[in-house]
């Protein structure tokens, strides 16, 4: 198994100039894990994108954390029927 | 290059107070914003021309130039100059000079459309982004690939070089992509504008089916033909899969369309290392031809028997 890679959350609020209480919150409502590692606090690098993207809809655009929510539930929910298209439309060409 | 309606892209009227162009903004940028557009061109290019839109009607000196010329802007810088001496000769008016023909205007910096995404209308007028206060950040462009794998090919994880604008991409193309499937490399599209970050690419995946099964998800399915003798007596029958030649059993007394499955010997699961889907093999049973009057004779006592 790889290691995970880890990017300290503190670094993460200094460059995006955000407050850490958001990634907190975001943890708190299930949308993104974080990793504590002694006493600091550090983000997988897998989870950066997701992360990145609930920081634009938030300080961009303005939505709040449930807003987020529900944004995040239809675009996987979107996620999935487009895969759902694809598989059909292979089947479909398959027959 | 046309006149783009700065307004009407914002849906508001002239008058409209900065407040109401905020607004406004922020209404279509929720709806327009690549975040919640995954893959939308049409948005994403909207999303840009809302943007543009904002950049000049949020800001009083560039809402005021834009207001003033509206659809003179090509005139512009002449205009201005033209205003300026008169102002050095002491005159009032504009005179005889101004407007003029259309062979001046030497400023014109056309951009290639990916700089932020800014219209060249935009940078005619507004000289890129000269006037900014303080230089906003622009993601690069996003590019979009296809890469053409044959199914075999996509039965492994495996690396491939692609060449995009000139520079060599290596990826891993994990094992069990689907056809039409598309993956983000992120940072590998446009270098972003004034320090922003670099666009992605988006690889869509073409599969050409090169074998003799039919996939349906991580399933297989494939038909086989077995003589009748086997098919009747049963016997041992080997086939080829994806992953190499296996042994099969054939039961007697088995029946042309006997479909069976074989657990774990389908394709692999995008991204879930060890899981595969099943292979299902349909039995054909071939019935002999060009039978000899022996063979003839015997197919008779055979039917006089089962009679």
């Amino acid at each position: 198994m790889e290691p995970e890679e880890l990017i300290p959350a503190k670094d993460f609020c200094m460059y995006h100039n955000i407050e850490y209480s958001f990634i907190s919150s975001l943890e708190d409502s299930g949308l993104i894990r974080i990793t504590s590692v002694e006493k600091s606090v550090y983000i997988p690098a897998e989870e950066m994108q997701k992360l990145e993207k609930f920081v634009r809809l938030h300080y961009d655009l303005d939505i709040n954390l449930e807003g987020i929510e529900t944004i995040n539930h239809l675009l996987e929910k979107m996620d999935e029927m487009q895969k759902e298209i694809i598989k059909l439309r292979n089947k479909e060409n398959a027959q | 290059m046309d006149f783009v309606d700065y307004y009407k892209t914002l849906g508001i009227p002239k008058g409209a107070s900065s407040d109401d162009i905020k607004k406004a903004y922020r209404k279509l940028a929720r709806k327009l914003h690549p975040d919640v557009n995954p893959n939308d061109k049409e948005a994403h290019k909207k999303f840009q021309q809302i943007n543009e839109a904002n950049e000049v009607l949020s800001d009083p000196e560039k809402r005021k130039k834009y207001d003033q010329y509206g659809e003179n802007w090509k005139h512009a810088d002449q205009y201005e100059q033209a205003r300026q001496q008169q102002a050095q000769q002491g005159r009032q008016g504009f005179g005889g000079g101004g407007f003029g023909g259309g062979g001046g205007f030497s400023d014109y910096t056309y951009s290639s459309g990916d700089e932020g995404g800014f219209s060249d209308f935009f940078e005619s007028l507004f000289g890129g982004a000269r006037g900014r206060k303080s230089p906003a950040k622009y993601r690069g462009q996003d590019y979009n690939a296809e890469l053409q794998l044959r199914l075999s090919e996509a039965y492994t994880t495996h690396k491939q070089t692609l060449t995009i604008n000139g520079k060599n991409v290596r990826i891993t193309i994990p094992a069990g992509v689907e056809n039409g499937q598309i993956i983000k490399l992120k940072g590998y599209g446009s270098p972003g504008a004034n320090g922003g970050p670099n666009g992605d690419l988006f690889i869509t995946f073409v599969i050409k089916n090169d074998t003799a099964m039919r996939r349906e998800g991580n399933d297989l399915y494939k038909n086989e033909d077995v003589d009748l003798y086997t098919a009747l007596l049963g016997g041992e029958k080997t086939i080829e899969t994806l992953s190499g030649k296996i042994k099969l059993k054939v039961n007697p007394e088995t029946q042309n369309g006997t479909k069976i499955r074989l657990k774990g010997k389908g394709f692999p699961a995008y991204k879930k290392e060890g899981q595969f889907g099943d292979l299902y093999i349909t039995w054909n049973v071939i019935l002999p031809t060009h039978l000899t009057e022996k063979q003839k004779e015997l197919f008779k006592e055979i039917s006089k028997l089962s009679s």
